[in-house]
């Protein structure tokens, strides 16, 4: 295997990963855009959605033992988009909307409350061990080209590269989209102008959490494990990529996303080779959080920031 | 507005109970699962208390569960055969289990925890990465720590006279995977992948060191850690050096899904791992990965052993579980401080120490007695295969 075919892998190893960053992201960036909040429960969001997406998988399975591992899929997705929606709606009622208009600190501190709070009540239902995703999609390997891959691998890509068009579309080109954007520069003239901001700001949550319950399906499907705490590493991975991308910014956080991703497979796979063998693999995510801090350096809003971080 | 705020207050007393909750769960089977006169309060001065510490949650917490109950079935039998006689009295067993979630941090203060609760004995901790700080802490207050599966090298080096494991450590599991992934898989290079634990480097560390002295090159050495999930970067740069084999120093919550994800990378190169990994959860979580594992336990194979079914099938009946790895050691080390008790005749923590340093006790697991640094003398290595889904004897080395 050359080098170059190597090269090809970790690329592509890279954008498995980034895609599934990229997801998570948008859900952060568009809440981050419309409300200045940082959703922290995000990622627990995402969790709940793999959790209960293998119930209704679980479920399925036995109640229909013909369907196949793609038909599974699609019940996980259907049951864990719907799931999360109505979660991410009972707690933007809840835990965010009666603090929308208190100090900037507390609807960050509540976040971090309702993600202990997810994480003990995923904990409750699903017990405290680390559950073996099914093998939904055929794991053999495919060979492209030079590279290996896998029909699950492949459609993580794919799906994120679809997810996030519609996004585009449907911010740039649609009623609700203008209402966001509306919202996001001014909600109280945005409302002059006959626009609902707590229903424009409980669509985005909506938004964002199906797009987390998609992730949440595919990250538990392509590492093949979940359990109640899985949220919190890929939430704070994606976390940084939106500030990597620009947070409040929908093309920012596709790119953080992907970035991340391929900052991360290639320095784990050439950090060693490029310092001499002084730093390894161990060094894989101090390399990507030194990227963080140089782009945060050069550029304060991130690569596509349009703002100014102003209200930091 | 006021509304919400009310039914915010309320999710969050509602949240506080939940949490309340967890923690009883949690704290329920300690006390039911010890026989029925769990009733009893342990200051009561009728009740001998046993520690035991293992991740009880996280990653790790099958292998903590597993531990516990091996734990818990030594002072269940002990209870039910009449109980321990100290002075003309006699005291009932009973075990408290905390949790110390793999984490250093957290296995200090649960060491501490135990300490203060005025245990005569510990049985733990699982991880070595857990079991060595806590070991100063036992140490200090002359407390006895016997771990039934931290083997990390360093756990019996620091000299303390209270630190003792009955399984063997991993100068002896490393060397036995090396000369097996030389001598029984032929390998000619090989790849060396590790957690950062003091368990998955230490070990690995031996055998990178053994396999070096017998000529053979180590073509790549990896890092991971214990929570990471994708392995992928990593194994794509170990499958351009194209080792034999590819060893792992870690624990089975992370070996599972490596082992998966070396299938998908199409990587044919055979897996080896240790005592961490060797377990029917790594089955589970590797899927179609996992028939390319060899790995070892550092003891006897339960199967092989005198009273081992039994052991199993007792094991089965009561807790509805199999038996993972070091449940039958955990059950051994409750006997062997209730053995030490027994001939100290008094529950003084010094006397207790001394008397399990003389331990000559014949256990499930084998004869049980101690050199001077506290490791098991003439420690058994198993060596297994997984094939087609089971996980099947190989060999054992001493």
């Amino acid at each position: 295997m050359s080098s170059f075919d190597t090269l090809l892998q970790q690329v592509f190893n890279g954008l498995v990963l980034g895609s599934l960053y990229a997801l998570i992201a948008l859900g952060y960036t568009m809440v981050y855009g419309i409300v200045n909040l940082i959703n922290f429960a995000h990622g627990d969001v995402l969790m709940i959605g793999a959790l209960t997406a293998l119930s209704a998988i679980t479920l399925a399975h036995g109640l229909l033992p013909a369907l196949p591992g793609w038909g599974l899929l699609v019940v996980g997705m259907l049951a864990a988009m719907p799931a999360c929606v109505l979660l991410s709606l009972v707690i933007e009622r809840v835990a965010y909307r009666p603090l929308r208009h208190a100090p900037r600190l507390a609807p960050l501190i509540t976040a971090i409350g309702v993600s202990i709070l997810l994480q003990t009540v995923a904990m409750i239902i699903w017990g405290r061990n680390h559950l073996s995703y099914p093998q939904l999609l055929p794991a053999d390997p495919i060979d492209i080209g030079p590279a290996t891959v896998t029909a699950t691998k492949l459609l993580v890509i794919a799906l994120s590269a679809v997810v996030m068009v519609a996004l585009l579309i449907l911010v740039q080109r649609t009623r609700l989209g203008r209402a966001m954007r509306a919202t996001a520069e001014n909600p109280r003239v945005a409302s002059l102008m006959g626009v609902n901001p707590n229903a424009v700001i409980a669509a985005t949550f909506a938004i964002g959490a199906a797009l987390a319950a998609i992730a949440g399906v595919m990250y538990a499907s392509v590492y093949s494990v979940a359990h109640f705490y899985m949220g919190f590493i890929p939430g704070l991975k994606a976390f940084t990529a939106a500030v990597l991308g620009g947070i409040g910014n929908i093309p920012g956080a596709m790119l953080g996303g992907i970035l991340l991703g391929l900052i991360e497979a290639l320095g784990a796979g050439y950090i060693g080779d490029l310092t001499g063998g002084v730093f390894g693999s161990n060094y894989q995510d101090v390399f990507a959080f030194i990227v963080l801090c140089g782009v945060l350096i050069l550029r304060p809003s991130g690569l596509l920031g349009e703002r100014v971080a102003d209200r930091a | 507005m006021n509304a919400w705020i009310r039914i915010a207050a309320a999710t969050a007393v509602a949240g506080a109970a939940l949490l309340g909750c967890g923690k009883k769960d949690e704290g329920a089977p300690a006390s039911g699962a010890s026989g029925p006169a769990a009733t009893a309060s342990p200051a009561s001065g009728d009740v001998i208390l046993i520690g035991h510490v293992a991740p009880l949650s996280g990653g790790d917490a099958h292998l903590g569960k597993d531990n516990e109950n091996g734990a818990r079935l030594a002072a269940d039998e002990i209870n039910a055969a009449g109980g321990v006689k100290v002075g003309g009295k006699v005291y009932r067993v009973e075990i408290l289990g905390e949790d110390d979630k793999s984490d250093p941090k957290e296995g200090t203060l649960a060491a501490q925890k135990l300490v203060d609760a005025g245990v005569v004995g510990v049985v733990g901790h699982l991880n070595s990465g857990s079991s060595i700080p806590a070991s100063k802490i036992y140490a200090d207050a002359d407390v006895v720590q016997i771990s039934p599966s931290s083997t990390a090298v360093k756990y019996t080096d620091q000299g303390f006279k209270t630190t003792f494991r009955v399984v063997a450590n991993d100068r002896q599991q490393g060397t036995a995977m090396a000369n097996y992934a030389i001598d029984g898989m032929k390998a000619k290079t090989v790849a060396i992948v590790d957690d950062r634990t003091a368990y998955g480097q230490g070990l690995v560390d031996v055998v990178q060191g053994v396999v070096k002295g017998r000529g053979v090159t180590v073509v790549a050495r990896e890092f991971t850690d214990d929570k990471a999930s994708d392995f992928s970067a990593i194994l794509t740069k170990i499958r351009a050096t194209k080792p034999d084999v590819i060893i792992y120093g870690g624990m089975d919550d992370t070996a599972g899904p490596m082992a998966k994800q070396l299938h998908q990378l199409g990587i044919k190169a055979p897996m080896m791992a240790g005592d961490g990994a060797c377990s029917p959860e790594f089955i589970k979580l590797a899927g179609d990965g996992a028939d390319m594992l060899t790995c070892s336990r550092a003891g006897e194979a339960v199967e092989h052993l005198p009273r081992g079914e039994q052991f199993v099938a007792k094991y089965k009946a009561k807790f509805g579980s199999d038996v993972q790895v070091y449940a039958p050691y955990a059950y051994d080390a409750v006997y062997v401080i209730v053995d030490a008790i027994r001939r100290a005749g008094s529950l003084d923590r010094k006397a207790i120490v001394a008397a399990v340093a003389a331990t000559d006790y014949d256990g499930l697991t084998g004869h049980i007695d101690f050199d001077p640094k506290g490791d098991l003398k003439n420690g058994a290595i198993s060596m297994y295969h997984v094939q087609d889904g089971k996980l099947n004897y190989l060999s054992t080395t001493r």
